[in-house]
């Protein structure tokens, strides 16, 4: 019970931040909105179970990626944004398209629980799963090549940042 | 435990947890000009009560009715926002550490910790506590940075964009030196980390050093220690509000309660880190038994092992704040990432090594 209010809850405010992202006029709200986004998110991971995640989640996305955007709002200092005809035409056609796309989604979803498996929030299905010790089994034996793989990755998008970041000369 | 009784028990914790805390913060201002005065070889405040005992409460008194300004061309929301974040956010640590096992009282009986529960198998936390102190500090960056952005002001821009810069890279390094302890402990809960050097006591190192973590991880300790210090901003590396040369850093327009509360928060980050480094390296609230004494105060005696253990914490960063001279940048950003951060990654390789050895 305490779980379905909860995720309610905070289910309606990640859509709540999402939206104030896309209306409001200054870069610095709209950044925010995003964070309040990110955690709200980390918070339905919890509720689902899944606590390394949803700590990840704020450690990186909220605590790292986002002070980096709001970062380089800042020095830009950029001002509000104007508002252009393109975006009457993009407000009257976009809004009703977004609202057809999730719907659909949703009524995928919906119908085909079934297929895809389903458990109740809160059950204990559910906090079995996504506990540290899981994820780190899934990480580091299942999926180990995949893993390195990704890390390789990010080692040379790190290389290629530090080649692009040096002075010349 | 049903949900009734542990929101009722938790709401009284929380009341008390966070009325002692912010009266440990106000009497460590105190404590702090006491002892910062007497290494200067002078006597820092004895007018207001017995040895100026009552200060924090006539600063308090202050604070509150000082006018209360909010500056021109100001990001208005963002400004009146930016201090409660912080502070808000510092005190969300305290839900997940642990002060000691159970406490009964008339009857009942409950974890000495905010987020504990008591059932028939012992004390359960939540398991990711670490983390989630990890996450709430690195949210706390907001405030810093939207408070220095919002005050539309070069000293207070530059403040914060040192702190939340130095703040960053030293989270880094805090994080990777914690490893250590997490690879010897095998959890992330705080609690079930102060066990282990509890239950580990039968075996002390060396024969008769306790089982705490310190001892194996003194490198890890070193730089847990360093790394704290940048992320409370205190000195020497306290070059976001270095005053001689940005008046106060991200702080500067602030003032009467919205001032106080940018204190208070760096205050209560003292003692968060404290309380991590007590319970991560020093055993938490692991101490001699004294038999023979009551029930209640039998189980207080850890709380009281705890608390001196964090007073050390506490006076060792007034030590050094009345000891050492600031930092450059350049050399802060230096040491946190060309000496800190590959050593902690050393620490961490090592020891992986060992556990890996011992099997």
């Amino acid at each position: 019970m305490v779980h379905q209010v909860l995720f309610i809850v905070f289910g309606l405010i990640c859509v709540a931040g999402a939206i104030n992202l896309l209306v409001q006029r200054h870069p610095i709200n709209s950044a925010l909105s995003l964070v309040v986004v990110m955690a709200s998110l980390a918070l339905i991971y919890l509720l689902l179970g899944a606590e390394f995640l949803a700590a990840i989640q704020v450690i990186v996305y909220a605590g790292a990626i986002m002070v980096l955007f709001v970062f380089v709002i800042m020095l830009l200092n950029a001002g509000a944004e104007e508002r252009t005809r393109g975006s009457h035409i993009a407000l009257f056609v976009g809004v009703p398209g977004v609202a057809v796309l999730a719907g659909t989604v949703a009524w995928l979803l919906v119908h085909s629980s079934v297929k895809l498996g389903s458990v109740t929030i809160g059950s204990k299905q559910f906090m079995a799963f996504g506990d540290t010790h899981e994820v780190a089994r899934l990480l580091f034996k299942d999926f180990l090549l995949p893993f390195e793989v990704t890390s390789v990755l990010i080692l040379i998008a790190i290389m290629g940042a530090v080649v692009l970041g040096r002075k010349e000369g | 435990m049903d949900t009734t009784t542990f929101i009722i028990a938790a709401v009284i914790k929380i009341a008390l947890v966070v009325f002692i805390m912010l009266t440990g913060v106000a009497y460590t201002t105190w404590l702090e000009r006491k002892l910062v005065g007497r290494i200067q070889n002078r006597w820092g405040p004895t007018r207001v009560g017995p040895f100026g005992l009552l200060q924090p409460l006539a600063d308090g008194v202050k604070f509150i009715l000082k006018e209360d300004m909010v500056p021109d061309n100001v990001h208005k929301g963002l400004f009146i926002l930016a201090p409660a974040l912080a502070l808000t956010m510092s005190l969300i640590s305290i839900a997940v550490i642990p002060f000691g096992e159970n406490i009964t009282i008339a009857g009942h009986t409950t974890a000495l910790q905010i987020s504990g529960i008591t059932h028939a198998g012992g004390i359960s936390d939540i398991n990711i506590g670490l983390l989630i102190i990890l996450g709430v500090t690195s949210i706390g960056v907001y405030g810093v940075a939207l408070a220095g952005w919002s005050s539309n002001s070069k000293y207070s821009l530059l403040g914060a964009l040192r702190a939340s810069a130095q703040m960053i890279s030293y989270e880094l390094a805090l994080g990777l030196s914690l490893v250590g302890i997490l690879l010897l402990a095998g959890s992330l809960s705080l609690r079930t980390i102060v066990e282990t050097q509890i239950r580990g006591s039968e075996h002390p190192w060396l024969g008769f050093l306790p089982h705490w973590y310190i001892f194996p991880q003194i490198v890890g300790f070193f730089i847990y220690l360093l790394a704290a210090f940048a992320e409370t901003n205190r000195i020497p590396f306290d070059l976001p509000e270095a005053e001689t040369e940005l008046v106060a850093g991200y702080h500067t327009e602030y003032s009467s309660m919205k001032f106080a509360m940018f204190f208070m928060a760096e205050y209560v980050n003292m003692f968060t880190v404290a309380c991590l480094a007590s319970l991560l390296f020093f055993g938490g609230w692991h101490g001699p038994s004294i038999p023979g004494l009551p029930l209640l105060l039998q189980q207080l005696l850890p709380v009281l092992w705890f608390a001196l253990k964090v007073f050390f914490f506490i006076f060792l960063y007034i030590w050094i704040r009345g000891t050492l001279p600031r930092f450059r940048y350049d050399q802060l950003m230096a040491f946190g990432w060309k000496f800190l951060l590959p050593l902690a990654i050393a620490n961490i390789i090592v020891t992986s090594l060992i556990v890996a050895w011992n099997g």
